[in-house]
């Protein structure tokens, strides 16, 4: 029973089968990252490539060590220190890649679409690791996964999304990754910063936090990206911070056994408080553990075992 | 593939008996209980296992450590497989270094799923002995590794299949050989 896809490019393209499939793939090889030698000889000789075009510190390291405890043997490049500085485009970049043994390709790209283009010129996998605004499907996947692990399921939740939707790819995956395991989403942030026609796929829009926040059974906050306030979004940071950050105050609304969520990197006192941040609501700390644990079995399902 | 039934091995009784006598060869070789623990090889070897050390319980008044491990990650025909694996829990909720691993499963074959259970176990610690015990031993290796403990040893040819049916995960205890019907060609399970 293998996975459908041939690249991870879209939540919006996968269906809840092949979600479902990842999800119990990483549950399985969670395992390994407690060992005392945290390395299983699955992927020997497969060569994983990270490709950066953005600044990254969780995603680029999770999915390293994710190849690395499989076995695979990693190479990063960045925008800086290689030949995209010279102007290579990045289909030439990507081709080389590829004539030197590359199995699997990994990108971050600020231009959305970007991934599906690569995957296009590729005929090794392609895993998207945020492409512009469109979407990053491993957080959304690692954020599916941190849920059902700690509630046991995903259908008929509540999940609160807080910030800025517009902008964030993180939001677009987690709520084509909710919706399609059942799960119900509101968001609430400044009406500058949500996009039209969430209600068209099923999302409940909300005026305030507290509306969005009233029992809800997960709230996941998004970072405020400082650069939207230049951008005349919002005017400004110590606002935000009073109408749309989330304290203890506005999670308390919430069920008493909620989960607060935060991809990262917080913004600590704008869009969440320190306090709810480090306390015992939030998941934060295993969002980025199961964030290795999902990249794994992305790995295996991709690379593993299907050499026609 | 069509299969039919060509003989039947063992049934409830001939399994539960089987069980009895590996479990106290177990405690003779080991010399009780010191330090054993017993891993089950998924899917089979993992009700084996339970009922083992339900078994050595009432015998000896002693609860053994039993683990489940998965070999998925550790076969050595990924890459030539067309249908991929679902890989399962590895589940040894105890430290393997310096414990007597009795690793169980329902069939002994080519010896290729114990080397990848014993390079599963070896990278989960360094124990101080391996055992094999299996239900079947049905012959055809093609590594050098032979079982300590056997149910049966049942010489067949290699168009045949060995089926090995529990109770817990198929609703019957039964050992049958079956063979594939009119000119169709044998598969390794």
């Amino acid at each position: 029973m293998p996975l459908k896809s041939h690249d991870v490019l879209a939540l919006e393209e996968m269906d809840a089968e092949d979600i479902r499939l990842i999800l119990d793939t990483a549950d399985s090889l969670k395992e390994i990252m407690f060992r005392a030698i945290k390395k299983v000889p699955t992927l020997r000789g497969k060569t994983v490539v990270t490709l950066f075009y953005e600044p990254s510190t969780r995603t680029r390291t999770s999915f390293e060590l994710a190849a690395k405890y499989m076995s695979a043997d990693t190479v990063s490049i960045s925008t800086t220190t290689s030949s995209i500085q010279k102007g290579e485009t990045l289909r030439d970049t990507v081709r080389t890649l590829e004539a030197m043994g590359a199995d699997l390709v990994v990108m971050r790209h600020p231009v959305s679409g970007s991934c599906h283009y690569l995957a296009r010129c590729l005929d090794a996998p392609v895993i998207n690791a945020g492409d512009g605004m469109h979407e990053h499907p491993t957080q959304g996947l690692l954020d599916l996964f941190t849920i059902r692990e700690r509630k046991g399921r995903l259908e008929g939740l509540t999940v609160a999304i807080v910030g800025d939707i517009l902008h964030s790819r993180v939001a677009r995956s987690d709520i084509w990754g909710l919706l399609k395991m059942g799960a119900r989403v509101r968001v609430a942030g400044p009406p500058t910063l949500l996009p039209p026609g969430l209600e068209d796929v099923g999302v409940r829009v909300c005026r305030t936090v507290e509306e969005a926040l009233q029992d809800a059974d997960v709230v996941q906050v998004l970072r405020i990206q400082r650069e939207r306030q230049r951008g005349g979004y919002f005017p400004s940071v110590r606002e935000y911070a009073k109408f749309f950050g989330v304290n203890a105050a506005r999670l308390g609304l919430a069920k008493p056994d909620v989960l607060l969520m935060h991809p990262g990197p917080m913004n600590r006192g704008v869009e969440i408080t320190s306090d709810i941040a480090d306390g015992p609501r939030a998941v934060i700390r295993e969002q980025v553990t199961n964030g290795v644990a999902v990249r794994m079995a992305l790995l295996y399902l991709l690379l593993g075992g299907r050499e026609e | 593939m069509r299969m039919r039934e060509k003989a039947r091995i063992m049934d409830a009784e001939g399994i539960r008996r089987a069980v009895v006598r590996i479990a106290h060869e177990i405690l003779e070789r080991n010399k009780g209980t010191q330090n054993l623990v017993l891993v089950g090889i998924r899917r089979r070897g993992v009700p084996l296992a339970c009922r083992l050390a339900r078994t050595i319980e009432e015998i000896e008044g002693a609860r053994l450590p039993t683990g489940v491990l998965d070999i998925t990650l550790y076969r050595d025909d990924l890459s030539t497989r067309l249908d991929q694996p679902v890989v399962h829990r590895t589940e040894v909720p105890f430290d393997v270094s310096g414990k007597r691993v009795v690793l169980v499963d329902d069939v002994l074959y080519t010896g290729r799923t114990v080397r990848a259970a014993m390079d599963a176990i070896m990278d989960l610690g360094r124990p101080q002995v391996i055992q094999l015990a299996v239900l079947v031993d049905r012959g055809h290796r093609e590594l050098p590794i032979r079982a300590d403990y056997v149910g049966k040893n049942l010489p067949t040819s290699r168009r045949e299949v060995v089926a090995v049916r529990l109770q817990e995960t198929d609703g019957r205890d039964e050992v049958v050989i079956e063979e594939p019907c009119a000119a169709d060609q044998g598969k390794e399970r």
